[in-house]
This record gives C-alpha cells, sequence and structure tokens, in this order.
C-alpha cells in the first residue's frame, strides 16, 4: 500500500495546539497519529466535514478537544447514540465516534448492536486496551482469559467479547481489527472506513502499558507490540485453525456484512412517505 | 433572544388529552426531534409523534433504551434542532445522568415525565406525583432544575411550549412533570393559549466568537457543522469548552454561572397563580393534578366562611419560595395536598414557620378528593 509522503503529512494541523495527554508508551497516539494520516490520504486539508463523538475513557480523548474539529465528549458509553442523533439531521458531515473497549462494548454494548442493526451511517473506531485504563486497569469485557487486572488477582475468568464478529453479526456494513503492531494496515482500514457507507467499525488492538501490560505480566510497550506481533493472524490463515486454538490469537483483517439501506435513508424514505399519505388522506 | 416565528396553529378549540396537547404543544414549539422507549402512561406522546414529526419535516426514533433516547436527542440539539423526549418514572431515573450532562454542557432539550406510581415498577397506569424531588435532584451534582406542573390539558400544551422557549432561552434541559390524570384526561383545549403566543430559539454565535459556555446572561450555542470548532464536554471546561478536570476555580467559576443563569431570572421562569394570598387566615399550596381537587376545596371553604390563600406551584423548580412566604406571612396553616407523602411540602416548611400540615394520598391512582383538603382546612378552625 502506498505511505502518505512525510512532507505532505502534519498532524499539527489538524489539532488545536494542545499536546495529547496518554502516558508514555500508550498505543492511541498511534491510533490519533494513524486515524489523521488516513484523513490526509483522503485529501481533507482540514476537518470541517467531520464531527467527533466520543464517551468516557482514554480514546474518548482522541478527538477532544485535541482535534481542531466539532467533537461532543458525551457519557460513558453513550456516544452511538448522540452520534445517531447528529447523523440525522447532518447527513452531510463525516460523524466518527472514538471510544476504548469499555465505552462501546462494555456500558455502551447495547447502542453498539443497535446502531450496527440500523445501519446507522457512522463510523467507530474502538481503541481496544483490554482493561479499564483510565481508571487503574480493572477487568474489562474484552480482557484475555486468565489475565491478571486491578479486579482479577487470581485471573479473569470471563470470556472476552469478539467486537468485529458481533458488529457484522448485528449489520454492520464493515468491521476491521488491527492492532498498534500494523499500522500501515490499519490506516488502509481507516481510509477504507471513512469511504464507505452505513455503520464501519474498526477495532485497534493497543497497548496499555501503564494499567495492563505491567499487571498482567505483558512488561512494556515494546514487549506489548511484540506479544501482538506473534499473536496476530490473518484472517484467511485463521480460517485453518480451530476456535480453541484461536483463542489465544488476534484474528487482524477485514470483514464485509451485507449491504443495505442505512438509517439516514430509511428517514428520508418514511419522511417522503409521510408526506405523500398526508396528501391521500 | 431570537423570536423566530409565531405559533403557526390557528386558535381553535379542540377536545385532546393531555398526551395528545403535549404533541401539538412540541409541533407548535417548532420541535423537529423525539426519541424515546415504550413507557406508560407516556406512549400516545411517542405513537402520535411517529406520525406527525415525520409530515412536519421532522425525525422520530425509537431507541433501544432510555439511554440512548436521551443521547439521540443530545445529538439532535447539537445538531441544531429542538428536540424532546417522553417517559415515566422508571424511564426519567434512566435519563438522570444524561440530564446532568444536558446541565453541564448546556443543550436545550425537553424531556416529559408523566408521573406514575413507584418507587421500582410501582402501579404503571396509576398517577402519583412521586417524581417531584427526582425531578429536582435526580442528577448528580449541584444543579439548577427548571421543571413545570400542568394541572390541565390545556396547560399540558402551553407548558410544552413554554418548556422548549425557557430550555431553548436558558440553553439547560426543561422537565414538563405531568401525572397520568393529566395526560390521559381529555378537556377543552384552544390552540395557542395565551402564555404560547411566541416561539423562542436559541441564540446563535457570530462568526468569530469563540466562547460558547459559561455565561451567566447565557452564552450563545453553535450547531455542529456550522464552521466554529466547537468542544462540547460535561467535564469541567472552561468558556471555550477546553477541559480542566484539575482546576477549583474553573470547576467554581462555571459551575455558579449555570446555576446563576437559572437563579438569576426567576421572574421569568417562576410561575404560580395567586389567589387571596393578602387576605386569608388559612393557605393551601398545590400543583398539578391534585391542584384541580385544592381549587373546588377552597370555594367550598370560602362558602363555608373561611378566608382562603391559595398558591397554585406551576413551576416546581426553582421552587416558588417568594410567592409561599407571602402565603404564609398571613395564615395560620398551610395545607399542602399532593399524591406522593410529602415531597412539597417538606420545601413548602422551609419557608414557613407555622407546621404545614400534609395531605397524602399514594397508590392505586386515586386523587385527593376536595373534601380531604377541606377537612385539613377546617381541623383547628
Amino acid at each position: 500500500m502506498e505511505d502518505s509522503r512525510p512532507g505532505d503529512f502534519a498532524p499539527r494541523s489538524y489539532m488545536r495546539n494542545l499536546k495529547l495527554p496518554f502516558c508514555p508508551g500508550c498505543g492511541l497516539y498511534l491510533l490519533s497519529d494513524t486515524f489523521l494520516r488516513a484523513v490526509n490520504e483522503l485529501g481533507h486539508k482540514n476537518l470541517d466535514g467531520f464531527c467527533f463523538v466520543s464517551g468516557i475513557g482514554c480514546a474518548s480523548w482522541i478527538p477532544s478537544p485535541y482535534y481542531l474539529a466539532d467533537s461532543v465528549h458525551t457519557l460513558h458509553g453513550r456516544s452511538i447514540p448522540v452520534a445517531t442523533g447528529i447523523k440525522l439531521f447532518r447527513p452531510d458531515l463525516d460523524v466518527v465516534v472514538f471510544g476504548g473497549d469499555g465505552d462501546i462494548v462494555g456500558i455502551g454494548m447495547s447502542h453498539f448492536i443497535h446502531a450496527a442493526r440500523r445501519n446507522t451511517d457512522i463510523l467507530v473506531i474502538m481503541g481496544n486496551n483490554m482493561t479499564y485504563g483510565m481508571t487503574g486497569g480493572q477487568v474489562a469485557p474484552t480482557t484475555p482469559l486468565n489475565s491478571i487486572t486491578a479486579t482479577t488477582p487470581y485471573g479473569s475468568f470471563e470470556h472476552p467479547v469478539d467486537a468485529v464478529a458481533l458488529a457484522i453479526a448485528a449489520g454492520a456494513e464493515f468491521s476491521a481489527r488491527w492492532t498498534t503492531a500494523q499500522p500501515r494496515e490499519l490506516q488502509a482500514s481507516l481510509r477504507k472506513g471513512l469511504q464507505l457507507s452505513g455503520f464501519r467499525f474498526i477495532e485497534v488492538v493497543t497497548q496499555c502499558p501503564v494499567e495492563y501490560g505491567r499487571k498482567a505480566g505483558l512488561g512494556g510497550a515494546a514487549q506489548i507490540l511484540q506479544y501482538f506481533r506473534e499473536r496476530a493472524i490473518p484472517v484467511e490463515e485463521s480460517k485453518k485453525l480451530s476456535a480453541d486454538e484461536l483463542d489465544s490469537r488476534i484474528v487482524v483483517g477485514e470483514f464485509f456484512g451485507r449491504h443495505r439501506p442505512t438509517l439516514v435513508e430509511k428517514v428520508s424514505g418514511i419522511s417522503r412517505r409521510s408526506m405523500e399519505i398526508g396528501r391521500t388522506h | 433572544m431570537a423570536l423566530s416565528s409565531s405559533v403557526q396553529q390557528p386558535a381553535e378549540v379542540h377536545l385532546l388529552s393531555g398526551n395528545e396537547a403535549c404533541v401539538e404543544g412540541a409541533l407548535a414549539s417548532g420541535c423537529q426531534f423525539f426519541a424515546g422507549y415504550p413507557i406508560s402512561p407516556a406512549n400516545e406522546i411517542s405513537e402520535l409523534l411517529s406520525e406527525r414529526l415525520p409530515k412536519a419535516g421532522g425525525v422520530f426514533m425509537q431507541m433501544e433504551d432510555e439511554l440512548a433516547s436521551i443521547g439521540a436527542v443530545m445529538g439532535a440539539s447539537w445538531a441544531g434542532r429542538k428536540a424532546m423526549t417522553a417517559t415515566s418514572g422508571p424511564g426519567f431515573s434512566l435519563m438522570q445522568e444524561t440530564i446532568g450532562w444536558a446541565f453541564m454542557t448546556e443543550t436545550p432539550c425537553v424531556v416529559v415525565d408523566v408521573q406514575r406510581a413507584g418507587p421500582g415498577t410501582g402501579q404503571a397506569t396509576k398517577s402519583a406525583q412521586g417524581d417531584v424531588m427526582q425531578a429536582r435532584w435526580g442528577t448528580h451534582g449541584d444543579y439548577a432544575a427548571v421543571v413545570l406542573s400542568p394541572n390541565s390539558v390545556q396547560e399540558m400544551y402551553e407548558s410544552t411550549v413554554r418548556a422548549f422557549n425557557l430550555s431553548e432561552k436558558y440553553r439547560t434541559p426543561v422537565v414538563v412533570l405531568a401525572d397520568e390524570t393529566i395526560a390521559h384526561v381529555r378537556e377543552r383545549v384552544s390552540s395557542p393559549g395565551p402564555a404560547s403566543s411566541q416561539v423562542l430559539s436559541r441564540r446563535a454565535p457570530q462568526r468569530g466568537d469563540t466562547d460558547f459556555f459559561g455565561s451567566r446572561e447565557v452564552a450563545p450555542m453553535p450547531a455542529v457543522g456550522g464552521g466554529f470548532n466547537v468542544a462540547v464536554t460535561a467535564s469541567t471546561h472552561d468558556e471555550r469548552g477546553t477541559r480542566f478536570t484539575q482546576s477549583g476555580g474553573v470547576h467554581r467559576r462555571m459551575v455558579e454561572a449555570l446555576n446563576a443563569k437559572i437563579y438569576n431570572h426567576l421572574s421569568d421562569i417562576v410561575e404560580t397563580e395567586c389567589h387571596n394570598v393578602e387576605d386569608c387566615d388559612v393557605g393551601v399550596v398545590s400543583y398539578g393534578c391534585t391542584s384541580r381537587s385544592a381549587y373546588e376545596a377552597v370555594e367550598m371553604a370560602e362558602a363555608a366562611g373561611l378566608k382562603v390563600g391559595h398558591v397554585r406551584l406551576k413551576t416546581l423548580w426553582p421552587f416558588p419560595e417568594e410567592e409561599v412566604a407571602r402565603l404564609a406571612g398571613h395564615v395560620r396553616r398551610i395545607v399542602v395536598p399532593e399524591m406522593n407523602l410529602g415531597q412539597i411540602a417538606g420545601e413548602v416548611q422551609k419557608v414557613a414557620s407555622q407546621k404545614v400540615v400534609k395531605v397524602n394520598k399514594i397508590g392505586g391512582g386515586e386523587l385527593i378528593a376536595p373534601e380531604e383538603i377541606l377537612e385539613a382546612m377546617e381541623r383547628g378552625r
């Protein structure tokens, strides 16, 4: 795939004069940078055509207030409904949701499923650091089985959610997963996510060395990235393995759902239909 | 304050239920979006709006729960539209966190709570007035709730219009605290009523404006996509929306300003209907459906020779302290009938030195009869 030439891309031109607040080694720096590179690649000189919506958690801080754009920083778990309300009245805007795994598939999971079901015209980008980083590294719905976290001192005993498969099953048009060890592939999927219509979901498995890596015994940022490289398995290859074998792997790649009318398209159809019925009665 | 248009509805007389009148008030106010979740006894509002809003160029959404409903309302409001939801006690509880978000981000919206008997699931179809304190203190932190209390179908229409006007003017959530009785009774309504002759809309910013939050005189509100790069957050933020989660000074300044923009305009927000408050021996403070019995009880008492002062609260929050204190200054006793165990009686007691007499009834949707209020007035005559 093609890279942006370094001279063409200045992330600061898309940002307010503020520094992202993440811990040293955090993968969210790379996620933000890669997203802006994808935006740049698509020819957007600024973020005027975007509206960013986020919830509560580290990943939700990526756009708010750091991007020089409209950003709505909502409650924990509620970014997707707010994004829905915005998109219905501003279909011309690219509405992009940033959130963490706790935000999107923990407290906000119901909205995630229903937005996919409705084929709501938004792109949801989930930084999955496998923990509740902001609150000190508690177990999350995405934490790998048997991990030591702040609230699972004897190892986590719940099976983690596969958000990418869930999105497709619920009706998403496009769903992708990469880790921060695959920035080029991630950039390509982000670009695709921005270009497609309907409900689009991108999960970025990202390192949280301070609150997760340390407790779970994965080590610092470099070691976690190495762990991602070892565990990542492309979709095609993953089909050769059994479900049990895949438990310890991170399946990466792109998944495509059915193309269906989007929420915005259906709502404008209802509007026309109500007017027609109004005339005949 | 932008005076965008006059209410379009011709002044006709209709026979409507309270929930239907609420819908007429919302449409007359220019409401463009409703998101809600099914719940008794508020369902007629969403059912009717699902038919009417698309014809009016608006959008109706039934969401997956109340959290999503009020969330979508927030989004529509930041997209520049007037938006509302309607619910009852349990759903209202679920919406409380976002009501706090709306207060902190200064997001105009209207929430109609058609009260039913609680706590818990309680009695889903039975009238009650148990959400008075939930409407005041339902979300966390120090905030100024604005809550209106209609006592007729006509007022359901007018309160809805007024709720939109106040929410737009002060950029704050406004609650219409109705009850199952008013929601389902059918009465004559003339629209537009005298209180609803104008429709207000939020003040838009001028090009170059950068401060959209925390003004004691209500900051202008940009819409997303308007070229203002607005950063909206309910974390503590400064006038430009930049987060300050550590500074005590910024938090105090902003939260005090959000409260001041309401409390500095009490004369515009607080409405009561006062009867004989300067010349009375016995007082009554009433609101909502219970006030209908109170009016009748006052007439009966006067016929029996009592001098009665009556304050009917059309605005519950901010609490009409001044009007109630004036009544308290003249009377031996104050009777407060309500379909809960004494939520407003406690507020009346705060401004009254004499003992407040509570008349309470809960359960089964049974209304308080005029005779019960009269009996309390006559006791100790």
